[in-house]
């Protein structure tokens, strides 16, 4: 080649380059592929952000207004919400002929709008309703009453009134607010510490009553069964019959003894009452046992305020639900959400486990594994409350209707499996999560490097030795994943359940550590009840949300509820992240 | 010796008259007509280990290998070379029936290891794979700790004595010139080892099971030339106590560690000799072609 020719080429090329710039041009997907992203990061995060904000602030005290109106009533309460509407003819007929000018200003203004306050008034007991909406127009007064005191019943919802006076067993020892508060105070924790002994009395001392009177009475049926077909003589029967009655006789005693326990402490509490007057004037009594709290919200200082933000909270994490779901805590629903979602992963992580490594190590490739592969993956795509429909259908009514006649047929015709509870609940989600795990495991199976079998192989180690040596451990990280997005995917679900097992409000924990009889069939299960329904955090939000009587008062809890959800889930795959993250470390290392 | 094999590698294309010679052997196996194989009278005098008999192995309907018939003598190092595809390592993995992984593999012949047929029926494939070691191309260390990886053996024998595992793992990992640097950390993840350790370690547990053959597969091909080195030198130290079939691309390799050296292609034993005299004075025009370089 001629050095001129060189010279050409090169000075082609430089040509070339000279036309380019630095700055990468001409990549129109970036934007699309980062837009889409973004797009959908955005949404995800304004839910999350809004939901996180409405539960958070859902407990924090709000200040107490008084609203006087044109009309002449007067409201006391907690301001809501606030919006903006366009009041009709007729309401605006209503309106007092002397701020009629006031109002057609504002309206004029405001192009036909006009504000309004959702105030929740409570009193429901007194007044029948719970909120009042109030028109800008309509105030004339408004102020912020130093000593309206809020009282959270455990009836009846809230009271908003003003303490008149504090009575100990009908005689008059306060009169000042601050006299009536201050005894207040000094009395309220005390009550409630006897009120909860109460109640533990009647739920705890009681049940234990209950069921020894329950398993005397079962082991008197059984023997009368075992009568019937001969295999049980005479002087056994009346033996059984005879321990049944004896104890029915203590049980009896126990009882009496409870009882008058409860009377003991009943009596205590009814001692103490608060008179409260509402704003329109009318008194009330409020024994201080039914008042859960109570505190003067335009008084309290930052740290009263936060005092009640995490009393609320406590009571929401860790104490029975009132007032039909909409007021006090979710706690049986926290421990029946997280039971649940422990018992599927028992079930589904081995069963998925074990299915993932026929197909993948065992079968012989070909089109029946295929077949298999392609219905595996597309049971993830049936909805789901059709696993409800076949979990009741299947595993309550066949399985659980077998369990019952094999080893609860003293309890019949009560069912203790034939209906919903734990144990189906985590079956049918076991099932509805089963593809989830069999894909990641089976992804996590094929990664391990063939190379490392050959090497276990060649040690002259068996199928299964090297399964369960090399490969299983080597696949444990992704088999985690699975199981991740399998506890996601079942804590979230709640149509099957409310086929299955999920209910408004259970008497008993699914897991209750008082109670250490728990069985399936002939296996102990200790504190785990799985025949019992339970509470679901899932199916709280839809039953506040969608099925209280008063959807306004029910709102924030069903914010605060899914706070809750995504919290647990969000720990829930922590854990297990942080569990896989362990393992990885463990066996991914690569060094080179 | 070896110094002499290297001059002669170096002199590549010196001997030829620089035209690539027409083969008529090569010609007739590419016609897929049987070729003897020239093996010298040196290794029918060694005594054997393994003896391959008439071995020939199809993937599906594609024939790997032609009549293979070898013997391996023992105590020895016995090099396979020959350019890629032709067998070695076909023929390797076919001495413990790591083959019998791949679900369309048939063969025919055997090969007989101490005696015992290892292609008969109602052979213990795992028994057979526990009396061979194996290292393969690249290594592959088991995800747990060094001293688990050495004594895999053992474990999945059932071996619990905690003083027998120790003692193996020690001698093993000297065995394997490893010992000294990892003494220290014998319960780390042997994933955190660099890539020649890695390969050390494989050798390691290769022989801690104290194997009739050791079958290494292009054991330094992912390694850099210290680390090369470093296994050479081993396999000079294993070799007397064990015998050893070596896979290797690397002639220089084959020429440096070996005793004897076949030269295989298309699936054939071309010509099986003492090491020196494949490369210095080869029978065949084929092999001095290919280990001067100027086919393959």
């Amino acid at each position: 080649m001629s050095r001129a020719a060189k010279a050409s080429s090169w000075g082609r090329r430089k040509t070339g380059r000279r036309s380019m710039t630095l700055y990468a041009e001409g990549e129109p997907m970036v934007w699309l592929t980062g837009g889409a992203l973004g797009v959908a990061l955005l949404m995800i995060v304004f839910m999350v952000l809004y939901v996180g904000f409405m539960g958070a602030a859902n407990f924090w005290p709000q200040p107490i207004v008084e609203l006087a109106t044109a009309r002449g009533e007067t409201f006391l309460g907690e301001v809501t919400r606030r919006q903006h509407y366009r009041p009709t003819v007729a309401q605006l007929a209503g309106v007092p002929p002397e701020i009629r000018t006031v109002v057609q200003r504002e309206l004029a203004q405001h192009d036909g709008m006009v504000e309004r306050r959702l105030v929740r008034t409570g009193n429901f007991d007194l007044t029948g309703t719970r909120f009042h909406w109030v028109s800008g127009y309509d105030v004339i007064e408004e102020h912020r009453p130093e000593w309206a005191l809020v009282f959270e019943r455990m009836e009846w919802g809230n009271f908003y009134g003003y303490p008149r006076a504090f009575t100990v067993d009908g005689r008059l020892v306060a009169e000042l607010p601050e006299d009536v508060w201050e005894r207040f105070r000094g009395t309220h924790s005390e009550v409630r510490d006897r009120w909860r002994a109460r109640k533990r009395l009647e739920t705890r001392d009681i049940g234990r009553a209950n069921r020894e009177q329950e398993q005397a009475r079962l082991a008197w049926v059984e023997a009368e069964r075992g009568h019937a077909r001969g295999r049980v003589g005479d002087e056994a029967l009346a033996a059984a019959r005879s321990a049944y009655e004896e104890t029915l006789a203590r049980v009896r005693q126990e009882h009496a003894r409870i009882t008058e326990q409860i009377r003991e402490l009943n009596r205590e509490n009814a001692r103490y009452a608060i008179l409260v007057q509402t704003v329109d004037g009318r008194e009330k009594a409020l024994h201080l046992e039914d008042v859960v709290r109570a505190y003067p919200a335009n008084r309290l200082s930052p740290v009263g305020k936060t005092g009640v933000f995490a009393s609320r909270w406590r009571e929401y994490l860790l104490d029975d639900p009132r007032e039909a779901n909409q007021e006090g805590g979710v706690y049986p629903a926290i421990v029946g959400t997280v039971t649940m979602t422990l018992v599927m992963t028992l079930f589904v992580v081995p069963f998925g486990v074990l299915a993932a490594l026929y197909l993948r190590e065992y079968a012989r490739a070909g089109p029946l594994v295929s077949a298999v592969r392609i219905a595996i993956n597309n049971l993830a795509g049936v909805p789901s409350i059709v696993f409800g429909v076949f979990g009741l259908g299947f595993f309550c009514y066949i399985f659980g209707g077998h369990l019952d006649e094999w080893f609860y047929a003293a309890r019949l015709p009560a069912p203790t499996f034939r209906k919903g509870g734990v144990l189906w609940a985590s079956l049918t989600l076991a099932l509805l999560t089963l593809p989830v795990v069999i894909v990641a495991t089976e992804e996590a199976l094929a990664a391990v490097p063939g190379s490392m079998r050959e090497g276990s192989y060649a040690c002259g180690a068996s199928k299964w030795q090297t399964i369960k040596r090399i490969v299983l451990p080597r696949a444990m990280p992704g088999i985690m994943t699975g199981m991740i997005l399998a506890m996601a995917r079942g804590a979230g679900e709640v149509a099957p359940l409310m086929l299955v097992g999920a209910v408004k409000l259970a008497p008993d924990l699914p897991l209750d550590f008082s109670n250490w009889s728990g069985t399936l069939g002939p296996l102990p299960t200790g504190p785990v009840h799985l025949d019992r329904s339970f509470m679901h955090l899932g199916f709280h939000i839809y039953d506040v949300g969608f099925q209280s009587p008063d959807s306004e008062a029910a709102r924030p809890m069903v914010f605060t509820t899914t706070l809750l959800l995504i919290g647990i889930i969000l720990a829930l795959n922590i854990g297990a992240m942080v569990l896989r993250s362990k393992l990885r470390k463990r066996f991914m290392t690569e060094a080179f | 010796m070896t110094k002499e094999i290297m001059q002669t590698l170096d002199r590549s294309g010196v001997g030829g008259s620089g035209r690539s010679r027409s083969s008529e052997r090569l010609a007739a196996i590419e016609r897929g007509e049987p070729v003897r194989p020239e093996v010298h009278p040196s290794v029918e005098k060694e005594q054997g280990v393994l003896d391959i008999v008439d071995f020939c192995l199809w993937y599906g309907t594609a024939q790997a290998l032609h009549d293979i018939a070898m013997k391996i003598p023992k105590g020895k190092v016995t090099a396979m070379i020959g350019p890629s595809g032709c067998g070695k390592s076909t023929l390797l993995r076919s001495v413990n029936r790591l083959n019998d992984l791949i679900d369309t593999v048939r063969i025919r012949g055997d090969m007989v290891l101490n005696g015992a047929s290892i292609y008969a029926p109602g052979v213990d494939v795992i028994e057979l794979r526990k009396r061979m070691g194996m290292v393969f191309q690249k290594s592959n260390p088991f995800p747990m700790s060094i001293y688990e990886n050495v004594v895999y053996s053992l474990r999945i024998d059932g071996e619990r004595n905690r003083k027998t595992l120790d003692a193996v793992c020690e001698r093993s990992l000297r065995g394997a010139a490893l010992w000294e640097e990892v003494k220290d950390r014998l319960q780390e993840s042997a994933l955190g080892l660099s890539g020649g350790q890695q390969q050390r370690l494989c050798i390691a547990r290769a022989i801690a099971a104290e194997p009739e053959v050791l079958l290494m597969d292009e054991p330094c091909s992912a390694l850099d030339p210290i680390a090369t080195n470093r296994i050479e030198e081993l396999i000079h130290e294993l070799k007397g106590e064990y015998t050893i079939l070596i896979v290797t691309h690397n002639m220089q390799q084959a020429a440096r560690v070996s005793d004897f050296t076949a030269f295989m292609y298309l699936g054939r034993v071309i010509e099986y000799g003492r090491t020196e005299a494949i490369f210095q004075r080869p029978r065949l025009v084929e092999t001095q072609d290919y280990v001067t370089g100027r086919f393959g």
